[in-house]
């Protein structure tokens, strides 16, 4: 087996908050979350939304916020990395594709964003194509972000990505707005990506897309890992699942008779003691009150101790 | 009651291309409408335009023959893609259902609103949690239409079940018309008793202009 | 429970808040007597006795310099509030949607904004009659341009959100999302915007009275003490001068720093750090 691009070791982030008044209190994001990428290979980060997913993207590029504090490790081909590190690489050999537009430069065209600082006949000519293969226009290099619209921002976003020629590249969200087609074709690029031997993280809560593309997918749920497991294993169904919440994920979707478990997501600030899912969970016992490591089950890796 | 968009056509500038043109739809009472095509096609304009929200250049929207109310209580309620942008970011969550009157025991039930939510701001709670209220404040009396524009889009499949099945009871149980804008196919055939696909009643030609 | 920064932030500005007003306070209490003529002191240096010295006419400058400023934040209090509560209907006003109350406000902005501001306060003053109801008008009513200009804009932004769309197609009127939507919202800009006026109208009643159209020469203000000492500061008469100065530019800074401070602990940005 390769050499992980990246791993993460026991990441914990939580931030420093002011609750009304004066009162701070420290509310826990992330907790204990463990995940590696190989080469070659497109993990899925699949989890509802204020699971942690993005906040993952963010400590690994070294980009959280000033009140968050985080623990854990990160390791790059095998070397740890500190804030200083995530810093260098980041845009170099690391690239995120972030949500939203506000992370392009306002006063700058497509263009010379996406070509970088230094534009050579071989990156316009590259960009070029991107740009063709995501069904963006050629007149798209001249319109500043403003002009663009939701779905072809995240085209572009992507683009950026893929032309900065990172080893990993960690995508957060990078379907919503774009039909079916078109979110294919840009999960295509990630997949010819990572066949040319890169690692790729694809953040996204549209697990249908994640099971077709993805070759491990790693579900989050209230800010850990519950259960990574190979993406085939997902397309199989409910039996080859081994966490209750992963089930309960298949179970939803339309296809598969759209029947949610009861309940919510905990807020960060009111989780409860041991097992993350335990008040949804149909198997909860005494012990789920206590601390859940991962365990190997069939091939995969599961927090839940009735898994089997 | 129907509402009904005859030969509608749109775009923001005179210079532009148009967004759509010539578009005729109509919707029943009771009737769950999925509207599908391409991004950029359009679809999320033409819910504006039906709602009463943009005005089309060429054409008209129809209530029951009669033109949309343009003040008061609107019978046609738009759902959004993004909760944390349809609510007031500093009012607590038992003022945005009171601003609808839809601050009622009955209401809540129906959509899983939980008590202690109700004096939390919108940023604690979750996209799912919000979408909820979103949905709630709509189910007032006078509605008789709902539109939801990608309403489940940003929420994960279990969220995205609960609010559907909840509110598809209450569009069933009070025959309400429902038009929905989703890219995903499947969630479509689940909840519509027809789909409509806006290529096919968009005669814009090959000029779209791609946004999405 | 630790001191952090937010809650040394309040502490801060309370102190701030607790000298300005010991010092209005000073100004209203030392009675007249203190700055009556006694020619056997006149003209003294600073001293243990007369800290700020005393002047041709032999009254203290220090009790002299506290009324004055007592007089400039009553001025500065009074004169900011009017303006900033012209800024606010004027700003609201303006971004209701009427094209030709929005036309109108921003030509009423640009042409007072277009006045050198020294010239239009003189005419305003001087119009008014001058004394203290005069530098009142003046200052009230060419100090709100800015900050309309600002809840014009936060309020036009505020206004195209789809929370305003759907609270107008739950049937609210136009006044009612007003009431209930835009004003909550405008509370920080308002009293933010109010407190950094404090400074400049301070400033303005000084140099408006320093120049002789403000307050009369009987009334103990800052302006007139500046514009007498002027007089005998050739005569190496320094204290005069320097003192009250001095105090006006410490009071304007203490202001400012009142209002940054509120700025940074209503701001939402920064309101985790």
């Amino acid at each position: 087996m390769k050499e992980a691009i990246l791993l993460v070791k026991d990441l914990s982030v939580s931030f420093h908050m002011y609750d009304g008044g004066l009162e701070q209190y420290d509310l826990k994001v992330i907790s204990n979350l463990t995940l590696d990428v190989r080469p070659g290979e497109i993990v899925a980060i699949a989890g509802s939304s204020g699971s942690g997913k993005s906040l993952f993207a963010h400590a690994v590029m070294g980009l959280l916020p000033e009140n968050a504090v985080m623990t854990g490790k990160v390791f790059y081909k095998g070397k740890v990395l500190s804030q200083k590190d995530k810093e260098a690489l980041r845009g170099t050999e690391m690239a995120l594709v972030p949500q939203s537009v506000s992370y392009l430069d306002p006063l700058m065209t497509i263009g010379a964003q996406v070509r970088g600082t230094k534009p050579n006949r071989q990156i316009i000519k590259a960009q070029k194509e991107i740009f063709k293969r995501l069904h963006l226009k050629e007149e798209t290099e001249k319109l500043y972000p403003f002009q663009l619209s939701g779905g072809m921002a995240r085209r572009v976003l992507v683009a950026t990505a893929v032309l900065s020629g990172a080893q990993l590249i960690i995508a957060d969200e990078p379907t919503p707005g774009l039909d079916l087609e078109m979110a294919l074709e840009a999960l295509q690029v990630f997949r010819e990506l990572a066949d040319a031997g890169k690692a790729v993280v694809l953040i996204t809560h549209d697990i249908d897309l994640a099971f077709h593309i993805a070759d491990r997918i790693s579900v989050f749920y209230a800010g850990t890992t519950v259960e990574t497991a190979k993406a085939a294993d997902f397309l199989k169904g409910k039996e080859t699942l081994r966490h209750p919440y992963s089930k309960a994920l298949w179970e939803a979707l339309p296809q598969n008779g759209f029947k949610p478990i009861p309940g919510f997501q905990p807020y960060a600030k009111y989780l409860p003691k041991g097992c993350l899912f335990s008040p949804r969970c149909p198997l909860k016992t005494k012990e789920c009150e206590n601390e859940i490591p991962m365990t190997e089950v069939r091939g995969g890796y599961v927090r839940c101790i009735h898994a089997d | 009651m129907q509402i009904e968009g005859k030969n509608i056509s749109f775009r923001y500038h005179e210079r532009m291309p148009w967004i759509l043109k010539d578009v005729s739809i109509s919707i029943e009472e009771g009737e769950r409408v999925g509207l599908v095509g391409p991004s950029g096609y359009g679809k999320s304009t033409l819910m504006r335009i039906l709602s009463g929200y943009l005005e089309p250049q060429e054409g008209s929207v129809r209530l029951d023959g009669k033109p949309l109310p343009k003040k008061g209580i609107s019978p046609v309620q738009l759902i959004y893609q993004h909760p944390e942008k349809a609510i007031n970011p500093r009012w607590k969550m038992k003022k945005v259902l009171e601003e609808s009157g839809m601050f009622r025991e009955e209401v809540m039930e129906a959509l899983g609103i939980e008590r202690d939510w109700l004096n939390r701001y919108p940023r604690e709670l979750s996209g799912g949690e919000l979408q909820r209220f979103c949905v709630a404040r709509s189910l007032f009396q006078g509605t008789h239409f709902l539109f939801a524009d990608e309403m489940s889009t940003m929420l994960d499949v279990i969220t995205q079940a609960q609010i559907w099945n909840l509110m598809l009871k209450e569009v069933k149980e009070r025959r309400l018309g429902l038009l929905m804008v989703t890219h995903n196919a499947e969630l479509a055939k689940k909840v519509c008793t027809r789909i409509i696909n806006l290529k096919e009643i968009n005669h814009i030609g090959e000029n779209g202009n791609g946004a999405g | 429970m630790n001191l952090n920064r937010r809650t040394k932030m309040i502490v801060f500005v309370g102190v701030i808040f607790a000298v300005l007003a010991a010092v209005y306070l000073a100004g209203l209490f030392i009675s007249d007597d203190f700055i009556a003529a006694d020619f056997s002191q006149k003209g003294l240096k600073p001293s243990w006795e007369h800290p700020f010295g005393t002047d041709m006419l032999g009254r203290d400058m220090l009790a002299r310099t506290m009324k004055g400023l007592s007089v400039s934040i009553i001025v500065g209090t009074v004169a900011s509030t009017v303006s900033a509560v012209i800024a606010l209907i004027v700003g609201v006003a303006a971004a209701s949607g009427v094209s030709w109350l929005d036309h109108f406000v921003n030509w009423m902005i640009d042409l007072v904004m277009g006045i050198p501001h020294t010239v239009l306060l003189i005419l305003i003053s001087f119009a008014c009659g001058k004394g203290l109801k005069g530098v009142l008008i003046g200052v009230a009513i060419t100090h709100w341009t800015g900050l309309a200009r600002i809840i014009r804009s936060e309020v036009l932004q505020i206004r195209s959100q789809q929370y305003i769309e759907v609270s107008r197609k739950l049937g609210h009127s136009s006044r009612w999302i007003t009431v209930h939507h835009i004003l909550p919202h405008m509370v920080p800009q308002f009293l933010i915007g109010l407190i950094l006026m404090f400074p400049h109208a301070i400033m303005h009643e000084s140099s408006l009275t320093f120049l002789g159209f403000g307050l009369p020469p009987e009334q103990p203000a800052i302006g007139i003490i500046l514009s007498e000492s002027m007089q005998y500061l050739s005569a190496g008469m320094w204290w005069l001068a320097f003192f009250p100065g001095l105090m006006l530019v410490i009071i304007v800074l203490l202001f400012d720093r009142l209002g940054e401070n509120l700025k940074k602990i209503m701001d939402p940005y920064s309101a985790h750090e």
